[in-house]
């Protein structure tokens, strides 16, 4: 295909002009339609972003390694959520928000006219801040997404929900009551049936804009669990405010200020050895 | 510094507070007054003919409104279907896609211009519109009059009511990778659908009591309502009619229509203000 073929090409010439930021697997990761562990499954090359007439990024690089957990920390209103917010073009919902630059997803670039954002959006899930369970009953809630993207019978249907329910470490909770409404449900029970909803449509990634800041500690601690689990089949891209927590989870962090992005590596290293002093500076709480 | 007076405080504040009541307690009192009035005189048209015979004759016995009270609900029905789809549909435009764009800005003046529009502008609107060119009163367009006064006010509160659902839901849906349009019908209307449907039934409420705009198109007839293309009979110009005639009986049954018209829109209020108050509370 010419289209990936182009795509290829640049990312491995981008590769060799800008080797500053990427992480060590990134360097012998070649895009490709299904990218082995460790390869990039997302590449974000000098994105802006803009609200109306203001601009919030300026030309951020990232790359998503596929299967691991890149966490993006910094202080707030550093543009973190905005970054995230473009991987499933869900920014597109507000019409003064536009962006420039691109983002590939397996080497292609999603802003491209020949992206359908129903089948991107297919392919990367979002869990956002507050839990947003849908207002029908808990099986709806998992069943609607799937509906939406595959002709499917009652029976599978049933087998789809309760494997995301399980997925989502909820279904011993919620299994006696599928068919009360979502929203009677514990913050924290809300918050998984939203990871349920997600998986369910069997994404590529994970996109989750800070999960656990709307609940308590002990369901925030069984959403990092959950996440840690969950990386074997999805590459996740995690928003937190929590410093602990990316530390905690992931295996790349990338640390935002002003719409920048100031360092980027292994989650290790940028947590006990960081080579930019803002990025020190923030990690020890001096700011922030 | 000289103290000023507490006893002259005191009385100020009470005769204020004396002063409010009074003006709160006027208004509550005309209302009772005149529900009082309505029903008292009213009641005595209620019975099964009311309900159930076709206007008498003067000067002859007996009689009821029953072509009036399937006239207006005949008509009512036509104007919810013609006006309720338009009012939702702009309140869906104007809270999910125009939102504050020029466009929209100018929707919603237009809107609250057509609202504090007197309804019989309305009517003779319609007239020229439908009763002039058909050459013949009609119950449709009494229809479409009512339509017209409806859909401001639907459009409006559907816009309110899905400002209201978070903007969160909203991108949960379409993050899932469901279009937008299915996003407002599924999930947008199911967790505003108690607001809609209020609004709904205050703009039926609204137009229940409309003559002015029903006198200029559906008129009036004596006979059971056959055709929307013909004159129809319904409760208010019946009400316009009857209460203006030297007949005794025939003012009587003005008063029974006007009982029935008002407990049905206070019905009809007091069943909006339930389902607000059983929203709030779960």
């Amino acid at each position: 295909m010419i289209v990936s073929a182009t795509a290829l090409v640049r990312t491995q010439s981008e590769l060799l002009t800008t080797a500053t930021t990427t992480p060590a697997q990134v360097a012998a990761a070649v895009p490709a339609a299904t990218p082995k562990p460790g390869g990039i499954k997302i590449a974000a090359r000098g994105l802006d972003f803009f609200y109306g007439e203001q601009q919030a990024l300026f030309s951020n690089n990232l790359e998503i390694a596929a299967n691991k957990v890149t966490a993006i920390i910094g202080p707030s209103g550093c543009g973190k959520s905005t970054h995230l917010r473009t991987y499933n073009r869900i920014f597109e919902l507000y019409r003064s928000q536009t962006v420039r630059g691109e983002v590939l997803l397996d080497g292609r670039n999603i802003f491209e006219s020949g992206c359908d954002p129903l089948e991107l959006r297919r392919r990367i899930g979002m869990i956002f801040q507050k839990p947003t369970p849908f207002p029908m009953s808990v099986f709806d809630n998992v069943a609607y997404g799937l509906k939406q993207h595959y002709h499917i019978g009652r029976n599978e249907l049933a087998e789809k929900v309760e494997m995301g329910l399980r997925q989502a470490a909820l279904w011993d909770e919620v299994k006696d009551k599928l068919h009360k409404p979502g929203t009677a449900l514990s913050g924290g029970q809300q918050q998984r049936l939203c990871i349920a909803r997600a998986i369910a449509v069997e994404p590529e990634v994970l996109l989750m804009d800070e999960p656990t800041s709307a609940i308590d500690p002990i369901a925030t601690a069984r959403i990092e669990e959950l996440v840690s689990e969950l990386k074997e089949r999805y590459t996740i891209v995690i928003v937190t405010h929590n410093m602990q927590q990316a530390a905690r989870i992931s295996d790349f962090t990338a640390f935002f200020y002003q719409g920048r992005i100031v360092e980027f590596g292994r989650t290790g290293k940028i947590f006990t050895n960081p080579d930019n002093k803002q990025t020190e500076d923030y990690i020890t709480g001096r700011f922030g | 510094m000289k103290t000023r007076s507490l006893t002259l405080r005191r009385n100020t504040d009470r005769l204020v507070s004396l002063i409010s009541a009074t003006a709160a307690l006027f208004g509550i009192a005309m209302l009772a007054w005149i529900l009082g009035t309505v029903i008292l005189k009213g009641i005595d048209a209620i019975n099964w003919e009311f309900f159930t015979e076709l206007p008498a004759p003067p000067g002859m016995a007996g009689g009821g409104l029953a072509n009036a009270i399937v006239g207006t609900l005949g008509i009512t029905a036509m104007a919810v279907l013609l006006g309720v789809p338009v009012g939702l549909a702009a309140g869906v435009w104007l809270a999910e896609f125009g939102q504050q764009s020029k466009r929209a800005e100018a929707i919603r003046f237009a809107c609250n211009l057509l609202m504090g529009t007197p309804s019989i502008i309305i009517g003779i609107f319609v007239y020229i519109l439908l009763v002039l060119t058909t050459g013949s009163f009609s119950g449709f367009a009494g229809a479409v009059a009512l339509a017209i006064i409806m859909l401001p006010v639907v459009a409006r509160t559907t816009e309110d009511m899905l400002i209201l659902v978070p903007g969160a839901l909203r991108e949960a849906a379409l993050a899932l990778g469901v279009p937008r349009w299915k996003t407002t019908l599924d999930i947008v209307f199911r967790a505003a659908s108690t607001g809609l449907l209020t609004g709904i039934l205050l703009a039926i409420a609204r137009v229940g009591g409309e003559t002015a705009p029903l006198l200029f198109t559906a008129l009036n007839s004596p006979y059971w309502p056959e055709s929307p293309n013909a004159p129809t009979a319904n409760l208010t110009v019946t009400i316009f009619n009857y209460a203006m005639s030297p007949y005794d009986d025939w003012q009587t049954l003005a008063w029974g229509a006007s009982l029935l018209i008002t407990v049905s829109i206070l019905g009809t209020t007091i069943f909006t203000r339930g389902i607000l108050w059983y929203r709030s509370k779960s």
